[in-house]
Order: structure tokens, then C-alpha cells, then sequence
């Protein structure tokens, strides 16, 4: 299991948990998880399209998260944002999947969805190694007013944080994130890895801090036991993902209520 | 070359997965278009991707389980449509979290029967099938099953309008004049969980949701109606699902030659570009609406 | 005629160069007029009441004042500025009417008053010791510090309201501005929070604007109010502004003012043939006051 050719997989899975609990924290402050789950839909189209001109996955993923991350920040001040971009999410999944029957590679449909971890091959490691930097510097500069913005929208604002500007600084992280983590884990399944860790790390957290390295210490978790186990069973790694996600968000809300019973107990 | 051979490839008229999907197709627009209206007024498009989302679980699982791909999308949503009506999806808070984690999960669990089934079986486009439809290798001897569970659902949202438009609008003025609300979700819920399966079949568990999401909004930009906007979100639907197959057969003859652009891809499209060009002129009218009664 | 207020305590005499300075402000939303001609001056340490029904225009006066929309005519000013526009944005505090606090938000309330002293600063903080004390001592001159280590999402309304008190001033800035605070509160917490409001806002020197749509609860403490209505505003010295002429001017119908043991109601009038403007005062009541 760690033999020379896992290392990648290692290594690449490991950067992309961490950047995900970290994203994944503000993802859920702000109740973006709906941004969460559309970005790597558009960003599926790029990735296609990007196989078949020839050109990296990597530069395709970039640019059509970082539209489709523009086009949703656009759509929400306007209002309705649900339909809107429910569509234009559709659009381009569809738009992937012509891009991807007229290329001739035929597993790529299955690696684009759902990851191909163990694909992983050496040259990928620096690239995502100088994103993931990217994202946790990008991510602590912002820290403090994307907090606040979240909380205590119009506070901030009085007090000369930005909301529009907080808002689009965080989708061009989701952005960020997106492209780095999505060929590792997936288009359908990074949403699991960006949702679930930061979920039940909030039912142990009480401050930010805490629940931003607990989130990350999940995500890492999850991610090696996905890897392992998809080693053993030869499973698909997304399958182990979505599952351990879905476990650990259900722990954090078994564990929630119960605080809060205790709690209203107290009273 | 007539006029009619420019638009229509030869062969269009004559061949027989073009009837089949031309039929299977256009049913399935109509229910998801009159279906949809309701879950777009509710808001509950979120509840319709999850939906989907989970009978891609159940399609790929039919696969495995040698049964045809409607009873496993049927199946499955209609199982996770039971879920949500037991869980409650009426509360907001943490709603799309919830649903989230449900969408990783059963796509996660997707994941694992189309990698069974790729290596059970010898051909590798199930994924595709899945997950983007694949109108044209639809058997015909689906449409009785496809009709019968059309009239069941467009019939059961077309005759319940009425309770369900004042239900969906006011649960507490409803409730007050003896509707009941409860169960009329329930059968909303069992609708739409029909729709979806139907859509998901035709053009793919993941592209689904625009089917029946994107002409009802579209239709509701037009008119506040809702017997007017499920006439015309279902012939919007039926609209983009025909000019889809068209062009789909027509592409054969596009770059690359003979190989043909997927017909989920043109109707998503054009579901979209209607919702763009009839909903260009909506916002500006709610903006009015919006100003004048002030 | 009985006081409405106790002899009055001098109002802190007018600062030479008001904090706030409102002069001539016009707003239109949505199309329609929602305020004209609104002018007032505001100085350090005073507390001012924005009184109005529902609907009137406080909210939106204040979004106006904090720079989050602009007025069609007229002045905001903050004092220190020679300019049209509200000053460093990080000398008003505000506490927002409505916040959504997600009680599962992994935010205590210590940390949310944290951020009102360095929220707006780029990059991860770094602990310091003399942060701590000052967010220690403002959630103590709130009475916060029981639930200081709570997650701010599972706080009782009076609680949050507390803590965003508390974030507001932590900064120690010029003008803090509360929308409502006292809408949702019992009888008893509007009581506390109005002198504990007072209190911080006398010993920072703060000028206050707090608005509310019952004018009663500050009476005691308003060192002037300004009461719109009909899309106009007066003014003044609370007892030079909530008299029936006053009103019934601003109306544009008349309005009799009671004062009713040292609390005051606004009445609509019942016909049109009554006299304008006479304060009406009762001073006893059959039964328990």
C-alpha cells in the first residue's frame, strides 16, 4: 500500500484534505454549500473540454470554475439565483459530456466524476502542492473579515468589510479549491469532502480555530481511509468518500442534538 | 435537396429509435414540465436534484441487478421521496446540508455499482448511460410503462391543482379550509419522485433536474397561472426534447462524422436557452410589479 | 402639568463639532419617498431615540447614515470629515435589527466581540494578551461574561443582543447605532438594556442612535429625540417634540399627546372638530397605576 507508485496518491489526497476542511469551514459558515456542489459542475465541462483540445485538465478546471464561480456570484445579487444556476450547471455538465463523446478517451467520463486517485501521477504533485499554498494563503488573509462578513453581514459592512467583495473573494477560493481537488476526488464527490468533515467537526468545535484543524483532521482521515480501503477492495475511492462523509455528518448531528438537550435541560 | 432534408438528416422519419425517443421523449417532457411547475412555486428544486441524484444510486444498481434502468431510478427515488416525506423536508434550516450529504452518498454508492457493473460487464458506457441518458437505445416496449406512469403523475398534480397551487402558497390558509396539507405533499413528493425517474431515464440522472425544473420556471416567467404555465411548461419541454432529437440525428452528419453529439447535451441546452430568452423579459416585470404597489 | 421626565439632567452640552450631523436628507427607495427634510445633529455621549411606526423610515435612515445608501439630497456627516460621505467606516458601531445567528456556528460569543476590534484586518490574528483583556472587559460591561464561552447561535435573544452591544463598542468608536433593539426583548430586559446602553454610552462618550417605535422606554434616558412620521421628521428636546401640536403638524392630522404617570401616548384624534394641540395630562387613575 506504500509502495513508490501510492506515494502520489498519498501525498496529492493529503494536500487536497487539507485545502478541503479548510474551504469546507467557510463553505458552511456562509451556507454556501449549494456554491459548493455547482462550482465543480461547471468546472466538469472545463476539465472535458480541456482533454480534448490536448491542453492540461488542470488549466480547464481553472477556468471554468473560476467562471462558473463568477457567473454564480453574478446570478445571486440578481436575485433567484436557484433556477438560474441550477440550469447553467446542467448546461454545462451536458456541455462536458458532448465534449467527452466526441473525445476518444472513454474512462474519462467515470475519473472526471468521480476521481482517480490512484492515477495520480508524480508531475501533478507540485502543481497541486503550489495551489494548495495558494488556497491556505489566500484563505488566512481573509480570515477575519470573511468571518465577520458572514456573521454580522451589516456590522461589518458599518465597519468597512465589504460583503459583495467578501463574497466574491470567497467563490474564487471555492474556485481555487475546485480545481486542485476535483481530480483527485471527483466533480460529484469533492461537495462530500468539502461538507461532511467541516460538518461534524462544528458538533466538537465551539471556536473557529478548533473547528477549522478538526475539520482538516477529518478531511485527512477520510481521505486515507478512502485511499486504503480502496486499495483492498479496488472500489472506487469516491464511493468511500461519499460514505465516510455521510457517516461523520450524522455523528456531528447525533452529538449536536444531544448537546442541546443537555443544554435545554440546564435552563 | 428540399427544404425538409436541410433540417431533417436522411432517414429521420423512417427509423426507429427516433419514433421511440420522439414518443418516450416527448411523454416524459409533458410530465416533467407539468410536475415541475409545482416544485419550482414550492421551491423545492433542491428536493428534485436529490431526488436525481439518488436514482443515479438506483439506476446503476439495476444494472448489477439485471433489471431495466426505470424500475432502479423508480425505485430509488420514490424510496428516497419516502425518506425526505419521514425526515421532513419542510424545515429549512440545515435543509441543504442534509441534502448534501444524502446527494455524496448515493453518488458515492453510484460510484461503486457502475464500478461493479464495468467490470461484471464488457461494455463501459453504463456510466454514461446512468448518468447522461441515452434516448435513442430506449427499448419501445418501454413506452406503455413510461405512459402509464405519466398519466399517473401528470394526472395525479393536474387534478389535485387547485389544493395544491393554495397549499404551496399558504400551508396555514390551507390547512384552516380543510385541506390536507400533509397528505398533499405526500403525493407532490410521490409526483415528482415519478418525474424524475422518467427524466432521468431519457437524458441522464445528473441532467435531469433541468427538465423538470427549467420549462416550469420558464413557463411561470410567463404567466402566474398555474393551469396556464403547466400547458406551457409542458410544450416548452416538449418543444426542446423534439428539436433535441432532431439535432441529435442531424449531428451525424457533424464533426466528428458518424459518431453523432449526445441528445441530453441539446436538450439541456435548449431548455436553458428558452429559460434565458423567455426570462429575459421576467425580472424587469417582477421589478415593476414590485415598485408600482408601493 | 406633570413632568414626563424627571427634572431634566442637563443634556450633555452640545459638543462645538457634533459627532453626527444630518442636514437636509431626502431618500427615495424603491421608487417612492420615503423621508424629505430630515436634519439633526447628534453629539458626543448623547443619547438620541429615532421613534417611528413600522415602516416609517427608520431602518432605512440608518442604512443612509451608515453609508449603505446614499440619500437624494442633503448631508451626512461625521464629525472629523470635511467631506459629504460618513467617515472611516471604523468609527461607527452598528447593531443590526435582524441577525441570523445559526446555532450550530462554531463561534463563541467571546470570539464574535473579537472580531468587532479586528474583523476588518487582513490575515490570521495573533494572540495578544491585551486583546484579550479588552474583549474580557467589554463582555463584563455588558454583563456577558456567564455565557462569554457559548456559541453565539444558542444565546437567548437578550443575550445576543448583549454581545452585539459588546461587539459594537468594543472599538470604542464615535457614533454607535442600534436598529430596534428593544422589539423582541420582555419588559424586563428592554429596562436593563436601555441603562446598560446608556451607561457605556456616557462613560465612552459615544453619541447614540437608537431607534425604536415606542417612545417610552427611553424617555429616561433620551437626551433628544427625533420622531418621524409621514415621511418628515422633527427634531429636539423630547419634550419640545412630543407635544400634540408637533405631531399633529407632522401627521397631517391631529394626534393628542397623554401623558399618563410619567409615561406618554401618542393618540390618534377621533374627529375633526377638536382643537388642535393641547397636551392632555392625567394625574390619577381609578384602580392600580
Amino acid at each position: 500500500m506504500f509502495a513508490p507508485f501510492m506515494v502520489n496518491a498519498w501525498v496529492v489526497a493529503s494536500i487536497v484534505a487539507v485545502v478541503a476542511g479548510v474551504v469546507g469551514f467557510f463553505t458552511l459558515l456562509r451556507g454556501n454549500s449549494f456554491a459548493a456542489h455547482a462550482i465543480p459542475n461547471g468546472s466538469f465541462a472545463g476539465a472535458a473540454g480541456a482533454t480534448l483540445v490536448g491542453v492540461n485538465p488542470l488549466i480547464g478546471l481553472g477556468v471554468f470554475s473560476t467562471g462558473s464561480a463568477a457567473a454564480i456570484g453574478w446570478l445571486s445579487r440578481r436575485g433567484r439565483r436557484d433556477v438560474a444556476t441550477a440550469l447553467m450547471l446542467t448546461f454545462m455538465l451536458g456541455l462536458g459530456s458532448l465534449f467527452l463523446s466526441v473525445a476518444p478517451y472513454a474512462g474519462l467520463v467515470y475519473s472526471l466524476l468521480f476521481g482517480e486517485v490512484l492515477g495520480i501521477s508524480s508531475n501533478q504533485v507540485i502543481p497541486t502542492l503550489a495551489l494548495a499554498a495558494l488556497c491556505l494563503l489566500a484563505a488566512g488573509a481573509m480570515y477575519r473579515p470573511l468571518l465577520l462578513s458572514t456573521v454580522l453581514p451589516d456590522a461589518g459592512r458599518a465597519r468597512g468589510v465589504s460583503t459583495t467583495l467578501m463574497e466574491f473573494l470567497f467563490l474564487g477560493l471555492l474556485a481555487l479549491a475546485t480545481t486542485m481537488t476535483v481530480p483527485v476526488v471527483g466533480t460529484l464527490l469533492i461537495f462530500s469532502l468539502t461538507i461532511g468533515p467541516p460538518a461534524a467537526a462544528r458538533a466538537f468545535a465551539d471556536r473557529p480555530p478548533r473547528a477549522i484543524l478538526l475539520s482538516v483532521i477529518l478531511a485527512l482521515v477520510t481521505v486515507w481511509i478512502a485511499i486504503a480501503a480502496a486499495y483492498w477492495t479496488n472500489y472506487p475511492i469516491g464511493f468511500f468518500v461519499g460514505s465516510i462523509s455521510a457517516f461523520s455528518y450524522v455523528v456531528g448531528r447525533l452529538w449536536t442534538s444531544r448537546d442541546l438537550r443537555l443544554a435545554a435541560r440546564h435552563w | 435537396m428540399t427544404g425538409s432534408a436541410a433540417v431533417f438528416a436522411p432517414g429521420f422519419f423512417s427509423s426507429g429509435p427516433v419514433h421511440t425517443a420522439l414518443a418516450l421523449g416527448g411523454v416524459v417532457a409533458i410530465v416533467c414540465g407539468t410536475v415541475g411547475v409545482f416544485t419550482v412555486i414550492r421551491g423545492q428544486a433542491f428536493a428534485g436534484e436529490a431526488l436525481s441524484d439518488i436514482g443515479a444510486a438506483g439506476g446503476s444498481a439495476s444494472f448489477l441487478a439485471g433489471v431495466a434502468p426505470i424500475w432502479g431510478f423508480l425505485a430509488a427515488s420514490l424510496g428516497a421521496a419516502a425518506a425526505m416525506e419521514m425526515i421532513g423536508v419542510q424545515r429549512a434550516r440545515g435543509r441543504d446540508l442534509a441534502t448534501g450529504i444524502v446527494l455524496g452518498g448515493s453518488l458515492g454508492l453510484a460510484a461503486l455499482f457502475l464500478y461493479l457493473d464495468s467490470t461484471l460487464q464488457t461494455g463501459t458506457g453504463t456510466t454514461v448511460t446512468v448518468l447522461f441518458g441515452s434516448l435513442f437505445t430506449l427499448n419501445s416496449s418501454l413506452i406503455p410503462a413510461v405512459v402509464t406512469l405519466s398519466l399517473i403523475a401528470a394526472g395525479l398534480v393536474c387534478v389535485l391543482q387547485r389544493p395544491l397551487m393554495l397549499s404551496s402558497l399558504n400551508p396555514d390558509l390551507a390547512a384552516v379550509r380543510g385541506i390536507p396539507v400533509r397528505w398533499l405533499g405526500v403525493a407532490y413528493l410521490a409526483a415528482l419522485a415519478v418525474a424524475v425517474a422518467l427524466a432521468a431515464l431519457t437524458i441522464g440522472a445528473i441532467l435531469g433536474t433541468a427538465l423538470v425544473v427549467g420549462p416550469a420556471a420558464t413557463a411561470l416567467r410567463l404567466t402566474r397561472r398555474p393551469g396556464l404555465a403547466m400547458l406551457a411548461a409542458a410544450g416548452l419541454g416538449l418543444l426542446a426534447v423534439c428539436l433535441g432529437v432532431v439535432l441529435a440525428y442531424d449531428s451525424y452528419l457533424w464533426p466528428p462524422r458518424g459518431h453523432g453529439w449526445p441528445v441530453s447535451f441539446f436538450v439541456v441546452t435548449l431548455v436553458f436557452l428558452f429559460y434565458l430568452f423567455f426570462g429575459s423579459s421576467g425580472p424587469k416585470r417582477i421589478r415593476q410589479r414590485e415598485q408600482g404597489s408601493r | 402639568m406633570s413632568p414626563t421626565r424627571p427634572e431634566p439632567v442637563t443634556a450633555a452640552a452640545p459638543t462645538p463639532t457634533p459627532v453626527l450631523s444630518v442636514r437636509d436628507l431626502d431618500i427615495r427607495l424603491g421608487g417612492r419617498q420615503v423621508l424629505s427634510d430630515v436634519s439633526f445633529e447628534i453629539g458626543a455621549g448623547q443619547f438620541t431615540g429615532l421613534i417611528g411606526a413600522n415602516g416609517a423610515g427608520k431602518t432605512t435612515l440608518m442604512r443612509v447614515i451608515l453609508g449603505l445608501q446614499s440619500p437624494t439630497r442633503g448631508t451626512v456627516r461625521l464629525s472629523g470629515t470635511g467631506q459629504d460621505s460618513p467617515a472611516p467606516k471604523r468609527s461607527v458601531g452598528y447593531v443590526p435589527q435582524k441577525f441570523l445567528l445559526d446555532p450550530d456556528i462554531p463561534l463563541r460569543a467571546r470570539d464574535l466581540v473579537a472580531l468587532g476590534l479586528d474583523g476588518h484586518r487582513i490575515g490570521l490574528p495573533l494572540p495578544s494578551r491585551s486583546r484579550r483583556e479588552r474583549v474580557d472587559q467589554m463582555l463584563s460591561a455588558v454583563g456577558a461574561e456567564g455565557f462569554a464561552d457559548k456559541r453565539v447561535g444558542r444565546l437567548s435573544g437578550g443575550e445576543q443582543q448583549r454581545v452585539l452591544i459588546a461587539h459594537a463598542l468594543v472599538s470604542q468608536p464615535r457614533l454607535l447605532l442600534l436598529d430596534e433593539p428593544l422589539a423582541n426583548l420582555d419588559i424586563g430586559s428592554v429596562r436593563e438594556i436601555v441603562a446598560l446602553i446608556s451607561g457605556l454610552a456616557r462613560q465612552q462618550q459615544v453619541a447614540v442612535l437608537i431607534s425604536a417605535h415606542e417612545v417610552n422606554p427611553l424617555l429616561a434616558v433620551m437626551d433628544q429625540v427625533v420622531y418621524i412620521a409621514a415621511g418628515r421628521a422633527a427634531s429636539g428636546p423630547t419634550d419640545q417634540v412630543i407635544r400634540s401640536e408637533v405631531l399633529s403638524r407632522l401627521y397631517g392630522q391631529h394626534v393628542d399627546v397623554l401623558h399618563v404617570h410619567g409615561r406618554v401616548l401618542v393618540v390618534a384624534g377621533s374627529g375633526d372638530s377638536e382643537p388642535p394641540g393641547e397636551d392632555i395630562t392625567v394625574t390619577h387613575t381609578h384602580g392600580t397605576p
